[in-house]
C-alpha cells in the first residue's frame, strides 16, 4: 500500500526532483529545528498521512514540527529557496481534507505553537499560538466570566490557528459570527520567510482588509504564528431548549419560524433520527428517542429576556406540533444538551465504520425541501445519511455512513456527497459553511464559480505565493501558474486549451 | 477506520479484538487534546490518536516493534484520559495492552531498559522484596545524583528519589485475614491485599479496614491473593500478568463460595482497574473466562462501595480544604468521577477541584520510573495547579499518585479513605501536620 490518495481526486504531480534530494531536505530541516521536530522514517510519518477526511490518505516528504516563529521563518525560507512544497497543519481534524501531504512537500506541524501569550480583560482579547485549541481560550478566560464565542464541534481539539484557516463557524456562530468576526490580529510568515503582523487588538485597522483575506484561506497564503481574539463577557442567562417533532419538515419549518418572529437564538441546531440515537448513546443525556427531528434552540441574554423568549419559541413549537419541549434548568443541564450535538460527528462512528461529514449552506427557507430530497438521493445511492445542522444559519451538516472496506462504498460516498453539495447549490446556497474547500470540494468550484470568479481568487493567491508553494492542490480545481494567469485571456469561460492539468 | 487485516491474522484473537478497536475509531482527533504527552510535546506521535495509527500500521503489517513505535508507546501514560473524551467509544485500553504485549514479545530492548524492566516486574510486585528494596533506597538514597549523569541509570535515579527516607513496618492488617463487623454483619467483603501499597503506606488499609467494620462491613482477605498483575500488564509482561489474576481469581472465588462476597474492595485505583478487566484479560482461558467476568462484575473502588452506604456523622470540626486529585484510574479507568468528592463532602470537608484536574500527575505505575523526565514535568503542573487552590491537605484514591504529588510538594497528601476514617473516629492521618484550631 503506498497509501495514495484513493478514488478520482487528483493532486498536484510530485516535483521528482524534489524526492530525489529527500536527504538533503531533511538535513537542512534538522538544522534548523533540533531534537524530535524532524520526523522522516516512515512509520513514524505514516500517523500524519491523513486528517479528519481518512478517506484519503498521503505520506508527506517529511514532517517538521517547529516551536518557534524564527523556525517557522527558516523553514519557508528555505523552502522558498529550493522550491519545495509545503501543507500546514493544526491538529489535524479538519473535515475537507485540507492539511492532505503531499509526496514531495514538507507538512508543517503547528502542534508545539501551544501557549496563550497574552490575556487582556481591558481590550477584551487573548492572544494566543496557532497551535492552541478553541477550547483552550475559553478555560483560559472562563474564571473571569469570558468566553470565545466561535465553537465548532471539535473544539476541544480543534486549533485556532486551524480555525482561522478554515474560518470556522460553530452552534453560536448565529448570532455571534464565525472565526472572521472575532479575529482581530494574526502574525503570518510569508512563503518567502518574511514575517508580517495584521491587525492588532482592535477591530478595523486601517488599510486594506487584509485579514478578511487570510481568514479562511486554508493553507494556501501564509502560515498563521500568533492570533490574536476577541472574548465577549459570558451572557447573563443561556437556557438551551430541547423541541422534539415527529417530522424533520416541521423542524425545519419551527426554525423558519423562530427567526421569522425577530428571534436570534445564541443557537439553534438540529439533529436526525440516526444522529440522535448515535448522540444519545454517548452521552445518555435523554433525548428523545421517539421523534423525527430534534432541535436545540440556546437563548441568550438578561434573565428576563430569555424567560420571554423561552415562552415565545415554546409557543411556536407547540404550534407546529412538537412532541417534546423541554427547557433547561442549570448550566449543567444546558451542558449536556449540548454535549450530545457536539460529540454526534464521531458518535456516529458508533454506527458506522467510516463517515463523510458534508458541509454545505443553504437558504433557510429551502430546509424541508433539501430534507426530503437528501432522503430521496439517500435511497438513490443506497447509503444511509445522519443529519446533524446549524439550523439557524442553514449550515448543513449531512453525515452520509460507508465502510471503506467495502468495495465502491467510498466511491459512492462521494457521488453522493457531491449530489448533496450540488443541491445546495441549486437551491441558491453555497458549497461551504465552514469545513472549508480543501480537497473535498475542491472539483465541486466551477460550479459555483466560473472561471473568472476562479481566475481572480487566484490572482489573490498569486501575489502571495508566486511560485504555488503554500497547499498546493487544495481549494481550486486546477491552479494555474501564475505568470500564465497574468496574460492569460478568459473567454466566456472558455479556458485556452482546456486539457491541459494546471496545478 | 479502514483496517486492513487478512482472514489470517484475524484467526489469532488478540488480532481480532484489537480490529474492532480500530475500526470504532474515526479519526477525529479528540483524543490529542486531552492527552497529557500531546499537551506536553505537541507531537501526534505523543498522542492517542497518533499511538492508535503507529499500533495499526505495526498489527496490520505483522511488523515487529520498531525502536520509533516503542519509544512513542513507552511514553503513553495508560491514563485513559483519551477514553473519557472519545465520543466513538474506542477502547484503547485494550488495543495499548495488544500493543505492549507485541513490543513485549517483538523487540529486543536496549540491555539497561531490559534490566530495569526485569528488575522492576521482579520486585514490585512482591511485598517482601519491595520493602528489602525500599530499605536499601533508603540507604542509596543520598546518591541518586550520580546516576541522572548517565541516561540509562535515570531511572534509578528516579526510583531512588520516589522511595520513602523512612521504611515503613509490616501492619497488623497485611495479609490473610478476617476482620469482623463492629455489630450486626450488613455485608461481607473482600479488600485487595497489594503488592507496594501496604509498603509505602500501611495506613491506607488500616483505615479502610477501620472504616467499613465501623460500618458493619466484615472484610475478608482469603489466602493467594496478592499482587494484581496491572505493574507487569503495563509492561508487556503478560504471562506474569495473567498468572497473577488467575491467582487472585481463585482465591476470591473460594471466598465467594464459602461465605459470599458482596463486593470484592480495591483502594488503589490503578489495581482496581486491571481487575475490573480481568473478565477481559482471561477471557480466552475457558477454566477461568466465566469466574474471571464474576470477579470484575463483584470488583469496586472503595469510594463506589462506601457512597452507597451511610457513615456515621462526622466527629472532627467541618471545613479542613482538601484539593481532591482524581486519580487517572478511577476517573478514566473505572469512570468514578463524584463518589469520592461526595463522601468528602458529606464528611465535612471542603472539597477543591483543581484545573487540569483531567490530566495525569505522571505517577502512572511504573512511569515515573521509567520515564522520569515527562513525569516530572506532569508532576509540575500538577502541583502548581493543586497548590493554586490554597489546600491543606491533597486527596486522591491512588497510592501512585500519593507518592508521584507528594514527592512535589510540601502539602501533604492522604488516601481519601484516611480522611473518611478520621472524620467518622479513626486517628488523625499520619503525616497530617494541623493548627492547633483546625485539628
Amino acid at each position: 500500500m503506498s497509501g495514495n490518495a484513493t478514488s478520482g481526486i487528483v493532486m498536484p504531480e510530485p516535483n521528482a526532483d524534489v524526492i530525489a534530494r529527500r536527504a538533503e531536505i531533511v538535513a537542512a530541516m534538522r538544522a534548523i529545528v533540533p531534537g524530535e521536530g524532524v520526523i522522516d522514517a516512515v512509520n513514524e510519518m505514516r500517523p500524519f498521512e491523513t486528517d479528519g477526511l481518512t478517506a484519503y490518505k498521503q505520506l508527506p516528504l517529511a514532517v517538521v514540527l517547529p516551536s518557534t516563529t524564527e523556525q517557522v521563518s527558516r523553514i519557508l525560507a528555505y523552502c522558498h529557496r529550493n522550491g519545495i512544497r509545503v501543507v500546514p497543519r493544526g491538529a489535524g481534524t479538519g473535515l475537507s481534507g485540507g492539511a492532505l501531504p503531499l509526496a514531495d512537500a514538507i507538512l508543517l506541524g503547528m502542534g508545539k505553537f501551544n501557549r496563550i501569550l497574552d490575556i487582556d480583560f481591558d481590550n477584551r482579547t487573548v492572544t494566543a499560538q496557532p497551535g492552541v485549541t478553541n477550547l483552550g481560550i475559553t478555560t483560559a478566560v472562563a474564571h473571569a466570566g469570558f468566553y470565545y464565542a466561535p465553537d465548532p464541534s471539535s473544539q476541544i481539539a480543534c486549533t485556532i490557528g486551524g480555525n482561522v484557516a478554515e474560518n470556522s463557524g460553530g452552534v453560536h456562530c448565529l448570532k455571534y459570527g464565525l472565526t472572521t468576526n472575532n479575529v482581530m490580529g494574526v502574525e503570518l510568515v510569508l512563503i518567502t520567510g518574511e514575517v508580517m503582523r495584521i491587525g492588532g487588538k482592535h477591530l478595523d485597522s486601517g488599510g486594506l482588509d487584509l485579514l478578511g483575506i487570510l481568514v479562511g484561506s486554508e493553507g494556501l497564503l501564509g502560515v498563521v504564528t500568533e492570533v490574536t481574539v476577541r472574548i465577549l463577557k459570558k451572557p447573563e442567562t443561556a437556557r438551551a431548549v430541547l423541541v422534539g417533532f415527529p417530522s424533520s419538515e416541521a423542524a425545519g419549518e419551527c426554525v423558519a419560524r423562530i427567526i421569522g418572529a425577530g428571534i436570534i437564538p445564541g443557537g439553534m441546531e438540529m439533529m436526525d433520527r440516526l444522529a440522535i440515537h448515535a448522540a444519545e448513546a454517548f452521552v445518555k443525556v435523554g433525548y428523545p428517542l421517539d421523534v423525527e427531528a430534534l432541535l436545540i434552540v440556546e437563548l441568550d441574554g438578561p434573565e428576563a429576556e430569555v424567560h420571554h423568549l423561552i415562552e415565545r419559541v415554546a409557543q411556536i413549537a407547540s404550534e407546529l406540533g412538537c412532541i417534546t419541549l423541554r427547557a433547561s434548568n442549570s448550566e449543567e443541564e444546558r451542558a449536556a444538551f449540548w454535549a450530545g450535538r457536539k460529540a454526534a460527528f464521531p458518535a456516529v462512528g458508533r454506527i458506522s465504520p467510516d463517515y463523510l461529514c458534508m458541509d454545505g449552506t443553504i437558504p433557510r427557507k429551502a430546509l424541508p425541501l433539501v430534507l426530503a430530497r437528501m432522503e430521496e438521493l439517500a435511497r438513490q445511492h443506497g447509503l444511509q445519511c445522519a443529519n446533524v445542522f446549524h439550523a439557524g444559519d442553514g449550515n448543513l451538516h449531512p453525515l452520509i455512513l460507508y465502510d471503506a472496506s467495502k468495495p465502491g462504498e467510498l466511491e459512492a460516498a462521494e457521488r453522493f456527497g457531491a449530489d448533496i453539495l450540488l443541491l445546495c447549490v441549486e437551491v441558491g446556497g453555497v458549497l461551504t459553511g465552514e469545513h472549508g474547500v480543501g480537497i473535498e470540494k475542491r472539483d465541486l468550484m466551477p460550479s459555483m464559480f466560473d472561471e473568472t470568479d476562479l481566475a481572480h481568487q487566484q490572482r489573490l493567491k498569486c501575489a502571495f505565493d508566486p511560485d504555488s508553494l503554500l497547499n498546493p492542490g487544495k481549494v481550486f480545481p486546477q491552479l494555474h501558474r501564475c505568470a500564465e494567469l497574468g496574460r492569460m485571456h478568459v473567454s466566456r469561460g472558455q479556458l485556452p486549451f482546456p486539457n491541459i492539468p494546471r496545478f | 477506520m479502514q483496517t486492513h487485516f487478512s482472514l489470517a491474522q484475524l484467526a489469532d484473537p488478540h488480532i481480532a479484538d484489537a480490529e474492532q478497536v480500530l475500526r470504532a475509531c474515526v479519526h477525529c482527533g479528540f483524543c490529542t487534546a486531552t492527552c497529557p504527552t500531546y499537551v506536553l510535546l505537541g507531537d501526534e506521535l505523543d498522542s492517542p490518536r497518533g499511538r492508535i495509527y503507529l499500533i495499526k500500521d505495526m498489527l496490520e503489517n505483522d511488523r515487529p516493534a520498531t525502536p520509533e513505535v516503542v519509544k512513542h508507546i513507552d511514553r503513553c501514560l495508560s491514563c485513559l484520559s483519551c477514553m473519557t473524551t472519545c465520543p466513538s467509544g474506542v477502547h484503547y485500553m485494550h488495543l495499548i495492552d495488544t500493543a505492549r504485549a507485541h513490543v513485549e514479545t517483538t523487540y529486543e530492548r536496549p540491555r539497561m531498559d531490559r534490566l530495569m524492566r526485569a528488575l522492576l516486574a521482579a520486585v514490585l510486585p512482591h511485598r517482601g522484596r519491595f520493602r528489602l528494596a525500599l530499605a536499601g533506597a533508603a540507604l542509596a538514597r543520598p546518591f541518586a545524583g550520580l546516576f541522572d549523569g548517565v541516561p540509562a541509570l535515570r531511572p534509578l535515579a528516579a526510583m531512588l528519589r520516589l522511595a520513602p527516607s523512612r521504611p515503613k513496618l509490616p501492619s497488623a492488617t497485611e495479609g490473610v485475614g478476617r476482620f469482623l463487623a463492629e455489630g450486626p454483619r450488613r455485608a461481607r467483603v473482600a479488600l485487595l491485599d497489594g503488592c507496594a501499597q501496604p509498603a509505602l503506606r500501611p495506613e491506607i488499609d488500616e483505615a479502610t479496614i477501620r472504616l467499613l467494620t465501623r460500618i458493619g462491613v466484615e472484610v475478608v482477605r482469603p489466602a493467594g491473593a496478592g499482587c494484581c498483575g496491572s505493574l507487569t500488564h503495563h509492561m508487556g509482561k503478560e504471562e506474569l500478568a495473567l498468572a497473577n489474576a488467575r491467582a487472585n481469581v481463585d482465591a476470591w472465588w473460594r471466598a465467594m463460595e464459602d461465605e459470599g462476597l458482596d463486593a470484592i474492595l480495591v483502594n488503589t485505583s490503578g489495581c482496581g482497574t486491571t481487575i475490573k478487566d480481568y473478565g477481559h484479560m482471561l477471557r480466552l482461558e475457558p477454566a477461568y473466562a466465566e469466574k474471571a467476568a464474576r470477579v470484575s462484575a463483584l470488583a469496586k473502588d472503595i469510594s463506589e462501595f462506601l457512597v452507597e452506604r451511610e457513615l456515621p456523622a462526622p466527629v472532627i470540626p467541618a471545613g479542613l480544604r482538601v484539593a481532591y486529585h482524581a486519580a487517572c484510574s478511577l476517573q478514566h479507568g473505572q469512570k468514578v468521577r463524584t463518589a469520592p468528592k461526595e463522601l468528602l463532602a458529606k464528611a465535612g470537608f471542603t472539597v477543591l477541584e483543581p484545573a487540569e484536574g483531567h490530566l495525569c500527575c505522571g505517577s502512572a505505575g511504573t512511569y515515573n520510573i521509567l520515564q522520569p523526565e515527562i513525569a516530572t514535568r506532569l508532576r509540575a503542573r500538577k502541583v502548581a495547579n493543586i497548590e493554586r487552590t490554597d489546600p491543606q491537605v491533597i486527596a486522591t484514591g491512588n497510592i501512585g499518585c500519593m507518592t508521584q504529588i507528594g514527592s512535589g510538594t510540601a502539602i501533604p497528601a492522604v488516601h481519601t479513605v484516611e480522611l473518611l476514617d478520621w472524620a467518622t473516629g479513626g486517628p488523625q492521618p499520619a503525616g497530617l501536620h494541623l493548627p492547633a484550631a483546625a485539628a
